[in-house]
């Protein structure tokens, strides 16, 4: 952080000389701290899972959860601060909902992850504000398949056919790397994205965490919800299972 | 609440009393429309063009004040350009329609206008929308609308087939539009259509001596015809048997 | 075409015409003359819909014709439109208006999933959103020209009998049939019909299902709503013999294909005349 204390690290609206905004990179530095969040386009859906870490024993369960449903068939899940995830969930569903008003139709995801990313852009060109502490992955399937988008603090999008950010992405992303993810079927894929996120945990060890599960497609009819209780348990158990025989 | 107020026009308004058409086929769709603009029963325009561009491959039929639907389909078409730009793609046949049909019943306290939307877009290749007065959207596989399409819904119902290639497509709108035409005084002069495909938009014209034509007898006997043909025994009225 | 621009929008005024110099054709007029609408008209309507309660739930159909005046129109509309896996709401009157209400229905349990509270919407909770919709919108002068039932079952709806002391059977509490129209007058009851068919088939209905509701079987149920729908093709100039129906049961929503109405007619082939004519 050589940045510290040149001051040009104090404003969005700053540059520092090399064409660095620092607000921008700290952002990042949240995200990274954040619990890992992995997304997985597949054959015929999408699967997002969180590394939902807790931070007090006295929580509910299922407490602050990071995934989010922005329309039927759209989910979103964040890395960074939970207050800005909600926000731009909020945001996304406004977006969702001008579009439907619009086009008496379910948006296309394209569109929102567009109009989202302007949206974040923004925030990193005002000294009045800050940029957003968060990371984003969004997920949906529709006529033309399956696909996976990642927002980024300084308002960058990109497509993806698997996605992970916060503390544990280069591993999850080496193991990504690893499937074959146009092969896999949906449950396949919720076994995998548990197996990854219960190994990136490793190295945060001390604290607990809540295993986050999601996906769309055929499965879900086509909308986004949080898997079924059944096979959430079978990919705990997997995963802690798999956990043993990797070491 | 029974009768339609189809007296919507303000006075001395230009109104497109007006037989429009679209029918989609396995390629593509035809549109058609006459070209009569009238205020009254005078013809202010004998060979206007009621079919109007709004995207590549999208266009619309317009009945109803002129005033009214160009300054709609103008929207639209301004509105398709921002869309094409913002997706990055042609937008497709049913956002045009979402938006004409979005202005029409927002606005239907004050606009007189039957719109069909038709064109070819990649999701889902050819289709038709009808957008009737009060705003609603219904997509068909043909539709027709204007003052003149009342007298031709029999012909289309018995004609219709599904699974036509082209050419029979632009049989049966001339056909209905001269029919429409024949019958509505607000509908008349040329016939103009158009053929959408994912290739071309193809402009098709039949000048006003060229329609098609069909059942021109005397259809009112009496003294009149009895004089021409005193020989021939007129019967005064049909006869069942 | 007036051709005196002075009298466009103006209403008659001696300080301007004085001597009543404009040609009689286009003299200058009250503009009031011919009164303002305020309120616009339905235009491509739906005819009636008919619902009733019976052993599994709740039954409704309407045909899919819509109007435009006394043209056939639009012969295959549906206007029976599912609401979340519950609800059922099927409108007669203005299609253009029920295409509005059922976006904002498509919205509202849009926010319902996102919210993802765990709680779904009930048909009472609908119901109540539509009558205060259509409530505002006639007090704004501007109502959406419906009339629609709401017709839903849910599990754990539990509402206060109207007598508690003669508390009514569970199953009763988990059925649900109201109406709502564009006043935003609301009522509810084990048969209900709109349009035409209050006049028609709802004396048929009551007959029918009144005191019968916790045993008639979907299959029964069929049965009557056939006949009434029958009953409005005959008598409706405004029907068609193309209908569908909806069951809501604890499964949730299920809307039919269209059926086609078996009617009979052979019964006319001997009548002769309007009176003592015998061939």
């Amino acid at each position: 952080m050589t940045s510290i204390g040149t001051g040009y690290d104090l404003s969005a609206s700053t540059y520092s000389p090399d064409g660095r905004i620092f607000q921008i990179e700290y952002a990042g530095k949240a995200v990274e701290n954040s619990g890992t969040v992995i997304g997985l386009k597949v054959k015929d859906g999408i699967v997002l899972a969180v590394e939902n870490l807790i931070h007090s024993k006295l929580l509910v369960p299922e407490a602050n959860r990071r995934i989010q449903t922005v329309d039927r068939h759209i989910g979103l899940a964040t890395a960074g601060f939970l207050a800005d995830g909600r926000q731009i969930a909020n945001r996304a569903r406004d977006e969702c909902a001008s579009q439907r008003d619009l086009f008496s139709r379910g948006p296309e995801l394209k569109t929102i992850v567009n109009r989202l990313g302007l949206y974040v852009q923004a925030y990193t060109l005002y000294s009045s504000v800050r940029p957003f502490g968060i990371s984003t992955i969004l997920g949906t399937v529709d006529k033309n398949g399956p696909s996976l988008h990642v927002i980024e603090p300084s308002g960058v999008s990109f497509g993806y056919h698997g996605a992970a950010i916060g503390k544990g992405r280069q591993l999850a992303k080496t193991e990504l790397e690893k499937l074959k993810l146009s092969e896999l079927s949906m449950s396949e894929a919720v076994l995998e994205a548990a197996r990854i996120i219960y190994l990136v945990h490793e190295d945060a060890k001390e604290k607990d965490f809540e295993l986050e599960v999601s996906w769309i497609g055929p499965e879900s009819n086509f909308t986004h919800v949080h898997v079924p209780n059944e096979l959430y348990k079978e990919a705990c158990t997997k995963a802690k299972a798999a956990l043993e025989t990797f070491d | 609440m029974e009768r339609i107020d189809f007296d919507r026009l303000k006075t001395g308004e230009v109104n497109l009393g007006t037989s429009i058409m679209a029918v989609q086929f396995k390629d593509g769709v035809v549109i058609g429309a006459d070209s009569r603009t009238t205020t009254g029963s005078y013809i202010a325009n004998r060979v206007t063009d009621k079919l109007t561009h709004v995207h590549d491959r999208i266009y619309c039929c317009r009945s109803g004040s002129a005033a009214d639907t160009q300054a709609v389909a103008d929207i639209v078409h301004r509105f398709l350009q921002s869309e094409a730009q913002e997706r990055e793609e042609t937008p497709t046949v049913h956002i045009a329609a979402s938006v004409f049909q979005k202005i029409c019943y927002g606005n239907k306290d004050a606009l007189s206008a039957g719109i069909i939307v038709a064109g070819w877009d990649k999701d889902v290749g050819p289709s038709v929308y009808n957008i009737p007065l009060g705003g609603g959207l219904f997509r068909q596989p043909w539709a027709i609308g204007g003052s003149g399409s009342t007298y031709v819904y029999g012909y289309c119902d018995a004609t219709f087939k599904d699974g036509w290639g082209r050419d029979e497509t632009v049989e049966f709108v001339k056909n209905t539009l001269a029919l429409a035409m024949s019958r509505d005084g607000s509908s008349g002069g040329v016939i103009r259509m158009c053929v959408i495909t994912e290739d071309s938009v193809q402009r098709l014209f039949v000048p006003g001596n060229e329609l098609p034509r069909f059942w021109e007898g005397q259809e009112v006997l009496g003294a009149a015809s009895k004089k021409i043909g005193s020989d021939v025994e007129v019967v005064p009225m049909a006869v069942e048997v | 075409m007036d051709h005196f621009p002075s009298n466009w929008g103006r209403p008659r005024n001696d300080a301007i015409d004085q001597y009543a110099t404009y040609p009689i054709h286009s003299r200058p007029k009250d503009s009031f003359a011919e009164g303002v609408q305020r309120t616009q008209q339905p235009i491509v309507t739906g005819t009636s819909v008919l619902a009733f309660k019976f052993k599994d739930g709740i039954m409704m159909a309407a045909d899919t014709l819509a109007s435009y005046g006394s043209l056939a129109r639009f012969k295959d509309v549906q206007r029976l439109h599912a609401v979340g896996n519950h609800t059922v709401v099927g409108a007669g009157g203005d299609m253009s208006d029920f295409q509005y209400i059922q976006n904002l229905l498509e919205q509202l349990i849009v926010d319902e999933i996102s919210a993802q509270d765990h709680h779904t919407l009930s048909p009472a909770e609908i119901h109540e959103y539509l009558s205060q919709v259509m409530y505002a919108r006639r007090s704004k002068i501007d109502p959406l020209w419906n009339s629609l039932l709401v017709g839903g079952f849910k599990d754990g709806e539990k509402y206060q009998p109207s007598n508690p002391r003669r508390p009514l059977p569970l199953t009763v509490y988990l059925r649900f049939l109201a109406y709502v129209d564009l006043l935003g007058t609301t009522y509810s009851a084990s048969t209900l019909a709109t349009g035409y068919g209050a006049h028609i088939a709802q004396p048929l209905l009551r007959k029918a299902v009144e005191s019968r509701e916790e045993i008639l079987t979907e299959e029964q149920a069929l049965k009557i709503m056939e006949a009434c729908m029958k009953v409005l093709f005959y008598r409706d100039a405004r029907s068609l013999n193309k209908y569908q129906v909806a069951t809501i049961t604890k499964d949730g929503v299920k809307i039919s294909d269209s059926k086609t109405l078996d009617t009979s007619w052979s019964f006319a082939e001997n009548i002769r005349g309007y009176g003592a004519q015998t061939q």
